[in-house]
C-alpha cells in the first residue's frame, strides 16, 4: 500500500469524461421518465401511476436522506477516539 | 435411521479434526465438510427425525420441512463460500470457530423444540465471538466481550420464555408462538436481539466491523438470519413486527450515509435489509413470508459478497475507512467488479437477486393496503441504493484517487466472490429456482414491464440525486469519526453512572472510615489516661501505704464491732 506514481492514465482520470458520464446520467433519466408517457402502469396505489412518481420519489428521497443525515452529524458525530479515550479514564 | 443423524454435527464434529491437519489436507477437509453436509441434507426426507426423550419431553433434533431446508441449504452454501474466502488464512482459531459457528446455526434451524434451539442458539454466540477476538488486540477484546454478553442475553430471554411457554402450553415444541402472554414476549425479545430490532440492534454495528476480514463474512451469514428464521417460524403474522420492521428499514440508512468505516456502513445496511424481512414476517401472508425468507436467502449471498469485497480491501490496504480510500479500481479491478454485482443485487436492480425477492415483500405490503409501510419501504429502497449500492463501491474504488496501489485480492477470495456473484445474478435471472424452494407455493411474477420500469426509474433517479449532490459539493464528505448509536447508553451513560456510583461509594466509605477512626482515637486516649503509665488506676503504690490502709480498715472494723 505504498503510494507510487502510476504512469498509466485511466479513462476516468480525465474530468471531461466524468462530466460526460454525468450528462449521460441526466439523459438516461430523462428517457426513463418519458417511458411513463407510453407505458400503462399497474399499481396497488393509484397515485403511483402518476407521471414520474417513482423517479421523483427516488430523487427527493435521496436528497432528503442526505440533508437529514448531514444535520444528524451535528448531534451524533464524535472524534474517532471517543470510546477509547473513555476506556482509560477521562 | 440415517435421517435421525443431526446434520449440524457434520461441521461441529468435523471442526475437531481441523487443528490436527495442516496445509492442503486442512483446506481439503474444510471444503469437504459443507459439501458432505449438503449432500446429506439432500437425502433426508421431510419429517421429524432424531427424537430424544428427556425429562418427559420429546426433543426433536432434525425437523425437516421446506422452511428449515431453505435455511439449511443457504447456511451450507454460505459456509462453503466463507471457507473458500478464508482458505489463504492459517489461523486455526478462525477455522474451527467458523465451522462450529456455522454448524450450530444449522443445528438451530433444524431444532424442532425450544430446548434444542436454545442450546444451539448459545453455541452460535460462544463460537462466533472467537471470530471477533481473532482480530486480537485490546479493542477487539472489548468489542467481543460486549458482543457475547448481548448474544448470551438473547439466549437467556429465549430460555426464560421457553420455560414459561412449556408451563403454559405443556409442550416444548417450536411451532407458531405468537405474541400472547409473557412467554411469547420474552421469546420475541430473544429473537429480536438476534434479528437486530431497533434499540436491540447495536451489537451488530459494534462487533461485525471489528472482526477479521473473513470473520465478518462468516458473521454476516448466520446470526441475524437465524433470528429471521426463528421469527418466521414463531411469529409470522404478528402485526407489531410490521411497525418494528418499518422502523428498522428506515433509521439505519441515515447512519449509513454518515458512517466512515465501510464495513460498518454494510452493517447498517444489513439492519435495513433485515427490516424488509421483518415487515414481510409481520404481514404474514404466504406471499409476504415467502418474500421474507427468500430475501434472507438472497441477502446472505449479496451481503456476504459485499463484506468479502470490503474484507479484501482491508486485507490489501490495511484500512477500510472511506476517508482514506479511493481509486482502488486501478489496483483491484476484479474485486471492484464483484463488489458492483453485490451492490446491484442489494439495490434490487432487475436481473439481480434483490429484485426478485424484495419485490415480493413490497407487493405484499401494497396488496394489504399498507400505505405508510409501503412508502417507507420505497424510501428505504432508494436509500439502500444510495448508501450500499453507490457509496460502498464509490468511496472504496472510485471517488478521488487516494494514491494507494496494492495487489489484487488473493485468488481464493476472488473465487469466493466470483461464486457469490454468479449466484446473485443466477437468482435474479432464474428466480424460479429459488421460488421452488420457498415454504409456500409461489404465484408471483417479478418481471412485469410496469414493475421493472418503476424500479429502474427509482434507482436511476437516486443515482442522479447522488451525482447532483456530489457535483454541487452538498454531499457530506467522509470524515474520520464515530457516530453515537444506542451502544452509547451502556458504553458511556451506564458506564458513567457506574463510575459515579463507585466514586460516591468510595467517598462515603472514606467519610465513614474517618468518623470511626476519630472515635477510636478518642477512646484510646481515654483508656490511656486512666490505665496508661501515668493513669491513676495503674500507678504502683509503696508497701507502707498498704499497711496504713489495712490498719485503717481494722480500726474501722473495731469501731463498728463496738457499735451496738
Amino acid at each position: 500500500m505504498i503510494p507510487t506514481s502510476d504512469p498509466k492514465k485511466y479513462w476516468l482520470d480525465d474530468p471531461d469524461n466524468v462530466t460526460r458520464l454525468y450528462r449521460g446520467l441526466w439523459i438516461v433519466c430523462g428517457l426513463l421518465a418519458s417511458i411513463d408517457l407510453v407505458l400503462h402502469r399497474h399499481e396497488d396505489f393509484g397515485f403511483a401511476t402518476l407521471f414520474g412518481f417513482h423517479g421523483a420519489y427516488g430523487f427527493f428521497a435521496c436528497v432528503a436522506l442526505v440533508l437529514a443525515a448531514k444535520q444528524l452529524r451535528r448531534l451524533l458525530m464524535r472524534p474517532e477516539d471517543y470510546y477509547d479515550k473513555d476506556r482509560h479514564g477521562r | 435411521m440415517a435421517a435421525d443423524f443431526p446434520v449440524a454435527l457434520i461441521p461441529i464434529l468435523g471442526a475437531a479434526l481441523i487443528p490436527l491437519l495442516r496445509g492442503a489436507a486442512r483446506r481439503a477437509w474444510m471444503l469437504l465438510l459443507p459439501v458432505a453436509a449438503f449432500a446429506w441434507l439432500l437425502t433426508v426426507p421431510h419429517g421429524m427425525h432424531g427424537q430424544v426423550e428427556l425429562l418427559g419431553q420429546t426433543l426433536v433434533l432434525m425437523r425437516v420441512d421446506k422452511l428449515s431446508l431453505l435455511f439449511g441449504y443457504i447456511f451450507l452454501l454460505a459456509l462453503l463460500l466463507s471457507v473458500i474466502y478464508a482458505l489463504h488464512d492459517d489461523d486455526t482459531v478462525q477455522h474451527v470457530a467458523g465451522m462450529v459457528y456455522a454448524g450450530s446455526a444449522l443445528g438451530a434451524v433444524f431444532a424442532g423444540d425450544l430446548m434444542t434451539l436454545f442450546m444451539y442458539w448459545e453455541l452460535t454466540a460462544v463460537s462466533s465471538v472467537l471470530l471477533v477476538w481473532a482480530r486480537r488486540g485490546e479493542r477487539s477484546a472489548a468489542t467481543g466481550l460486549r458482543y457475547v454478553i448481548v448474544q448470551l442475553l438473547s439466549g437467556l430471554f429465549l430460555l426464560a420464555g421457553g420455560l414459561l411457554h412449556w408451563q403454559e402450553a405443556g409442550s416444548l415444541a417450536f411451532v407458531h408462538i405468537g405474541l400472547s402472554g409473557t412467554a411469547g414476549a420474552l421469546i420475541l425479545i430473544g429473537f429480536g436481539i438476534k434479528s437486530a430490532f431497533p434499540l436491540l440492534h447495536n451489537w451488530l454495528m459494534d462487533a461485525y466491523p471489528e472482526a477479521t476480514p473473513s470473520g465478518t463474512v462468516f458473521l454476516s451469514a448466520f446470526t441475524t438470519k437465524l433470528g429471521i428464521y426463528a421469527l418466521a417460524r414463531g411469529f409470522a403474522g404478528t402485526e407489531e413486527l410490521v411497525w418494528i420492521g418499518t422502523l428498522m428499514a428506515a433509521f439505519p440508512i441515515f447512519y449509513a450515509v454518515i458512517e466512515n468505516d465501510l464495513r460498518r456502513v454494510l452493517a447498517y445496511s444489513m439492519n435495513n435489509q433485515l427490516g424488509f424481512m421483518v415487515v414481510g414476517i409481520g404481514i404474514g401472508s404466504e406471499l409476504a413470508v415467502n418474500g421474507a425468507v427468500a430475501h434472507a436467502f438472497a441477502d446472505i449471498l449479496f451481503k456476504g459478497l459485499l463484506f468479502m469485497s470490503m474484507g479484501a480491501v482491508l486485507l490489501r490496504t490495511g484500512t477500510i475507512k472511506g476517508s482514506e480510500l479511493g481509486g482502488l479500481y486501478k489496483s483491484m479491478p476484479w474485486t471492484t467488479g464483484f463488489c458492483i454485482v453485490g451492490a446491484a443485487s442489494i439495490s434490487a436492480f432487475p436481473l439481480f437477486s434483490g429484485f426478485v425477492t424484495k419485490s415480493m415483500i413490497m407487493s405484499a405490503a401494497a396488496g394489504e393496503g399498507m400505505l405508510f409501510t409501503w412508502l417507507v419501504l420505497l424510501f428505504a429502497s432508494a436509500g439502500v441504493f444510495h448508501h450500499a449500492g453507490i457509496k460502498i463501491p464509490y468511496f472504496a474504488f472510485f471517488a478521488h484517487d487516494s494514491g494507494i496501489r496494492c495487489e489484487e485480492a488473493p485468488r481464493n477470495m476472488l473465487a469466493a466472490m466470483a461464486l457469490a456473484a454468479v449466484l446473485c445474478i443466477g437468482i435474479g435471472v432464474f428466480p424460479g429456482a429459488l421460488y421452488a424452494l420457498l415454504p409456500f407455493p409461489v404465484d408471483y411474477e417479478p418481471y412485469t414491464a410496469s414493475h421493472v420500469v418503476a424500479q429502474v426509474q427509482l434507482l436511476f433517479f437516486s443515482a442522479l440525486a447522488f451525482a447532483v449532490l456530489m457535483r454541487t459539493g452538498i454531499y457530506p464528505p467522509e470524515l474520520r469519526s464515530v457516530n453515537l448509536d444506542s451502544d452509547w447508553l451502556y458504553r458511556i451513560f451506564l458506564n458513567g453512572i457506574w463510575r459515579h456510583a463507585a466514586s460516591a461509594l468510595d467517598s462515603a466509605r472514606a467519610a465513614l472510615g474517618a468518623v470511626i477512626a476519630a472515635a477510636a482515637t478518642r477512646l484510646h486516649a481515654r483508656i490511656y489516661r486512666h490505665h496508661g503509665p501515668e493513669g491513676g488506676l495503674a500507678r504502683s503504690w509503696p508497701t507502707g501505704s498498704m499497711a496504713l490502709w489495712v490498719m485503717t480498715m481494722l480500726l474501722a472494723w473495731l469501731v463498728l464491732y463496738y457499735i451496738p
